[in-house]
């Protein structure tokens, strides 16, 4: 064991040992372990889509409406004769994109502004936190739907909603980390080479926030994952035909008392991603970060 | 001397509200008029006339600058003037004390399934940290966490009403006694009970059950992981060990030493899962047809009324805020230690 983590080690750069150890440590408990199974069988799906689906998503077939799951449709047909598996296959990539999205535009956005608040202190912070907690004092959902009532509803709308209100806990969390080590002796070692405040925060601050900010922000994607579900649920988010789950199961919602896997297959399929998210954050969290091994 | 601190703390905290809720303010400002379409339109319809437009225009103060209209609707809101709902032609706020009850109804049974559940669970999951109890508990309220509410209400509802009968469908109560009872407080237990009518009592209760159980199941993961980990830090203290040695039975030093001291902050946290279980009712609410909040704002939503919507944000952040502060009050009243 050793012997083989040692020859790696010479040949592998260090973040990809690194990376390979977390998968590690992730794939020795059985929750994680689930989660990270399932994410990737989300991933695959969305990149294979065309090779995954058996039928094409949009076309329709009135001769086989509301076809119970069986030989030819394995989660059975819509009432408009639409193949349900296929349909939650192109779905899968529609959830990457808001979880995608969302990441790349809620990480950086709550990194900066808490580094920042935390950093300088005093006014700025004070602004800065006061303009986090008006947000914070919305549950995401209401704040999203008032955006996207505002906007108009479509996915990108939606998407754009979810990101302006997930940044507030990650803020706030980075802010709360940038605390505990701004009056460190490196930093003070680094101000006093003359490195500006800019660097400072981008090259000695940022990378010590990063593990929290990664496992925030995971535990997050499962409310993400809700959130976008809910608003395709009101026929706010993405609309008919695309096959997002949310909506999918509002459409469904006519037909459900006699055809029951209009529903309940993309509803298995949102709780299955959601949960994975909780669990795989949950298992990262030991993974970064031991000092709350055992306060979870 | 002594009275300072606590007379700095307490002006401090109601400047730090007065801005959280002008900010409140703000926010919903702005989000009105993020709208794409025109709200003179939406009043004075297709075919009005120039005149009638621009006499709309000038009433609705839009040819002012922003900063004039956000004092405007400032002083609206203030005087309780939160503008007209375009379906009932009634104040947006009377509608909405109106269909109050029935959410505070089911919020407040569904908190109190969530609180016990998840008090419970918590304890359980602490006394047997990182035995299978514990991974069962974890599990089970990480469930009840990841589910769309929507959905298991759907699939609540074709197993437990349409297959099993056990409980009533969707609304209030039965069709059939809709108007048998005067709405005096509108909650419709409470007026049942005023009537003393026990079938529209029973068919209440049976409507109500559903709904509140998955709401309750929800918010009760937040609550089993913060039990769990007060317990944890109670039950690592050394007075623990202590009353163990001195031949205290484990239940009694679970439940009466560890257990009443962590009892102050899980009402602060119950106070603050109340809140959030607005948003798990806006869903709920819509899939199990109660005519409440959340029903409301929906529907309010589709149609494109934006006075009534913003009236809902603005009433969600203010409960919001309420409940924040409340949580914080009774901390300050039942732990000596902050006094």
């Amino acid at each position: 064991m050793t012997e083989s983590t040692n020859r790696s080690q010479r040949r592998l750069p260090e973040p990809i040992i690194a990376l390979g150890n977390i998968l590690a440590f992730l794939m020795r408990s059985p929750t994680s372990a689930f989660g990270l199974i399932v994410l990737s069988i989300l991933i695959i799906t969305a990149i294979f889509a065309p090779l995954v689906a058996t039928h094409d998503p949009y076309v329709q077939d009135l001769n086989i409406t509301l076809q119970a799951p069986g030989v030819g449709h394995l989660f059975g047909t819509d009432e408009l004769g639409r193949d349900i598996f296929s349909r939650l296959v192109w779905g899968s990539r529609i959830t990457l994109t808001i979880i995608f999205l969302v990441s790349i535009v809620v990480g950086p956005i709550g990194l900066l502004v808490g580094t920042t608040a935390g950093y300088f202190g005093g006014r700025l912070d004070t602004v800065m936190m006061r303009i986090t907690d008006i947000f914070l004092s919305f549950p995401s959902l209401i704040l999203s739907l008032a955006f996207v009532a505002a906007l108009g509803p479509s996915l990108n709308n939606a998407i754009i909603a979810i990101a302006l209100t997930s940044w507030p806990p990650i803020a706030r969390l980075a802010r709360a980390e940038t605390l505990t080590f701004r009056k460190a002796d490196y930093i003070a070692a680094a101000r006093l080479q003359g490195a500006s405040s800019l660097r400072i925060i981008i090259k000695s601050i940022v990378p010590m926030c990063l593990p929290s900010v990664l496992i925030r922000l995971t535990l997050n994607m499962a409310t993400v994952i809700l959130t976008a579900a809910g608003l395709g649920f009101l026929g706010l988010g993405a609309q008919p035909p695309m096959p997002e789950w949310g909506a999918m199961i509002a459409t469904g919602r006519r037909y459900m008392i006699d055809s029951w896997w209009l529903v309940t297959y993309p509803g298995v399929a949102i709780l299955s991603v959601s949960l994975a998210f909780n669990l795989l954050g949950d298992g990262l969290r030991d993974a970064l970060d031991p000092k709350q091994m055992n306060r979870r | 001397m002594i009275r300072r601190p606590s007379f700095y703390g307490a002006m401090s905290q109601i400047g730090t509200i007065a801005v959280t809720l002008l900010g409140l303010l703000v926010l919903t400002f702005f989000i009105g008029r993020l709208m794409p379409a025109d709200p003179v339109r939406a009043i004075v319809g297709e075919d009005a006339t120039r005149e009638t437009y621009d006499q709309v225009f000038l009433a609705l103060g839009l040819d002012r600058p922003i900063w004039e209209q956000f004092l405007l609707y400032l002083g609206d809101v203030l005087t309780g003037n939160f503008g007209t709902s375009i379906r009932t032609g009634k104040p947006v706020i009377d509608d909405i004390l109106h269909v109050m009850p029935a959410t505070i109804e089911l919020a407040t049974f569904a908190i109190l399934i969530g609180a016990s559940l998840g008090v419970t669970m918590g304890v359980i999951a602490a006394v047997n940290k990182d035995r299978w109890p514990d991974h069962l508990v974890r599990v089970f309220s990480l469930f009840g966490h990841s589910m769309p509410i929507f959905w298991t209400g759907m699939i609540a509802l074709i197993v437990f009403y349409a297959h099993l009968g056990w409980v009533g469908g969707s609304g209030r109560m039965s069709q059939f006694y809709i108007g048998m009872i005067p709405d005096r407080t509108g909650f419709l237990l409470i007026d049942s009970l005023l009537a003393g009518d026990m079938d529209v009592f029973y068919s209440a209760i049976n409507h109500l059950i559903l709904p509140a159980s998955l709401l309750g199941y929800s918010s009760s993961a937040y609550i089993t992981r913060m039990t769990r980990s007060f317990m944890l830090d109670q039950l690592g203290q050394e007075y623990v060990t202590t009353a163990r040695v001195k031949g205290l039975s484990r239940n009694q030093t679970i439940w009466r030493h560890a257990f009443g001291n962590i009892r102050v902050q899980l009402v602060t946290i119950v106070a603050l899962a109340y809140g959030s279980l607005l948003e798990g009712a806006v869903l709920i609410e819509t899939v199990f047809a109660w005519p409440g909040f959340g029903q409301y704002l929906t529907s309010n939503l589709i149609i494109g009324d934006m006075n009534a919507v913003m009236t809902c944000v603005l009433i969600v952040g203010v409960i919001f805020i309420g409940l924040n502060l409340l949580s914080d009050l009774l901390y300050k009243l039942f732990d000596p230690r902050t006094r």
